[in-house]
């Protein structure tokens, strides 16, 4: 597909046949590699996976939000580093649709929509947790001409390739967020390896030396308002990792429903011992539970309503450490097998264990949801 | 149509703040329970509630601070529509 043409909607069959032949039988060498081969990036596009909620005059098909997460999901079954692509892409290329001008979305949109260039969002850095979303590193300073943006930031996923970068900086106004090539004089790239999980996911640490920008750099509002952008692009990146979580879930259950289905101990299948099948019986439960959250908050995304910002955080909350526990439960049932690279579960446990730290930590998550739990009883 | 819709803010405003009371024309920002979490589903609830969009020129904080500005806000965005400046 080339820029700026609209792709083909996909639908979740051909996706689930693309994960099954395209990406989960290659998801350990890329996580070895520490690297997704372009070819797939490039076929990414072809699908149609790359921003497919955009308009169509912008690339996408107008999908809904609910099918959107399915999509995720199905990405996050096969492989947890292409998913992580896909989040950080797709909080760029809304926050662009959203804030952007009409100016930054014909130059931005068509080729985020293609794939052909990949976005990346920097908010973490090295002194400043994303859960704290300090943005005090990191400065844009007004000039006449633009601004000028120095400091840097760390485990930017995608960042290795990505071409346009959504940076957080502290302006004289407050936190503002800019888009600024990759390619851009005075941005250095390096790759961030050796990660616990999403290993293929490309990190980066980039840092931004005296980077000269244009006054057209800055996309959305400046100072309070870019709170609300960092935050609308956090909900949709926390909804895609509740939704890969969920594929993770699903992979854990495939994996140790196969294995114990041909693998004997005690003179019979392991399928048959009793603890063999409360663990799956989890496993199943806690997929469809997890499911049905990242519905729900699709559908009030789709229909507007602020309250998404907690159903996501709830969905994201139970799907990630129900992926945790299902991947961790995967590589038990395997034994010695499961620690090995000889079977996918652990790398699920790897890239669970990510899950729970991304886009809001676990704990960062009871601490909101509990704060709502206790305005609910208020009431 | 203003107190309407000032009657509406307010109510979302306080089932989310259960036991923090305050006035239309008080600033909830310097109550200091507003935070960027909030932020993001009031300007949500207000344009699902009332049928628009917010204009990256009008989401300033001093759009936000009271619920007279808000409802202002609301208005204005109506008055913008009936002039077909907004789609």
């Amino acid at each position: 597909m080339t820029a700026g043409t609209r792709a083909a909607i996909p639908d979740l069959a051909t996706i689930a046949r693309f994960v099954d032949e395209e990406v989960a039988p290659y998801a350990d060498e890329w996580e070895r590699t520490e690297k997704i081969p372009a070819e797939v990036q490039g076929r990414l596009g072809e699908l149609g996976l790359w921003g497919p909620f955009l308009p169509a005059e912008s690339g996408g098909t107008g999908m809904d939000m609910v099918t959107l997460g399915r999509i995720h999901e199905e990405i996050g079954r096969g492989c947890s580093s292409v998913r992580s692509l896909l989040t950080v892409h797709t909080m760029v290329t809304a926050t662009v649709q959203r804030w952007g001008s009409a100016e930054q979305g014909e130059r931005w949109l068509p080729a985020l929509a293609a794939g052909g260039t990949l976005g990346a969002f920097c908010l973490t850095e090295p002194e400043f947790s994303g859960s704290d979303a300090t943005v005090a590193g990191t400065t844009a300073v007004a000039e006449s001409d633009g601004w000028v943006l120095n400091g840097a930031k760390k485990w930017i996923t995608g960042g290795q390739r990505a071409g346009v970068l959504l940076v957080f900086a502290e302006t004289e106004s407050g936190m503002s967020a800019f888009l600024v090539p990759a390619d851009h004089p005075g941005v250095r790239v390096s790759p961030v390896s050796r990660v616990l999980g999403t290993a293929a996911s490309m990190l980066a640490a980039i840092e931004f030396d005296h980077v000269r920008l244009g006054p057209d750099a800055l996309v959305g509002p400046p100072g309070w308002a870019a709170g609300t952008v960092m935050t609308g692009a956090l909900d949709l990146g926390r909804y895609s990792v509740a939704s890969g979580s969920v594929g993770i879930i699903r992979a854990a259950l495939d994996a140790s429903a196969a294995y114990t289905s041909q693998r004997r101990a005690g003179g019979g299948l392991l399928r048959d011992q009793p603890q063999i099948r409360a663990k799956i019986s989890e496993m199943v439960t806690a997929r469809n539970a997890a499911r049905l959250l990242c519905a729900e908050a699709g559908r009030l995304k789709d229909a507007g309503d602020p309250a998404t910002i907690m159903a996501t955080w709830v969905a994201k909350y139970f799907a990630s450490t129900a992926a945790a526990r299902a991947a961790s439960d995967a590589v038990q049932i395997h034994g010695a097998n499961g620690c090995g690279p000889d079977y996918p579960v652990a790398r699920l446990y790897r890239d669970a264990k990510v899950m729970e730290i991304i886009e809001g930590s676990t704990q960062i998550q009871e601490l909101t949801i509990a704060d709502e739990a206790y305005r609910e009883v208020a009431r | 149509m203003a107190q309407d819709v000032r009657d509406d803010i307010r109510s979302f405003i306080a089932a989310k703040f259960p036991g923090m009371s305050f006035t239309d024309d008080e600033d909830i920002f310097a109550l200091g329970f507003v935070n960027s979490l909030f932020a993001m589903e009031l300007v949500m609830f207000i344009e699902k509630t009332f049928g628009t969009k917010i204009p990256n020129e009008e989401l300033r904080l001093e759009n936000f601070r009271t619920v007279v500005l808000m409802a202002e806000l609301v208005q204005r965005r109506a008055e913008a529509a009936e002039s077909g400046a907004v789609t």
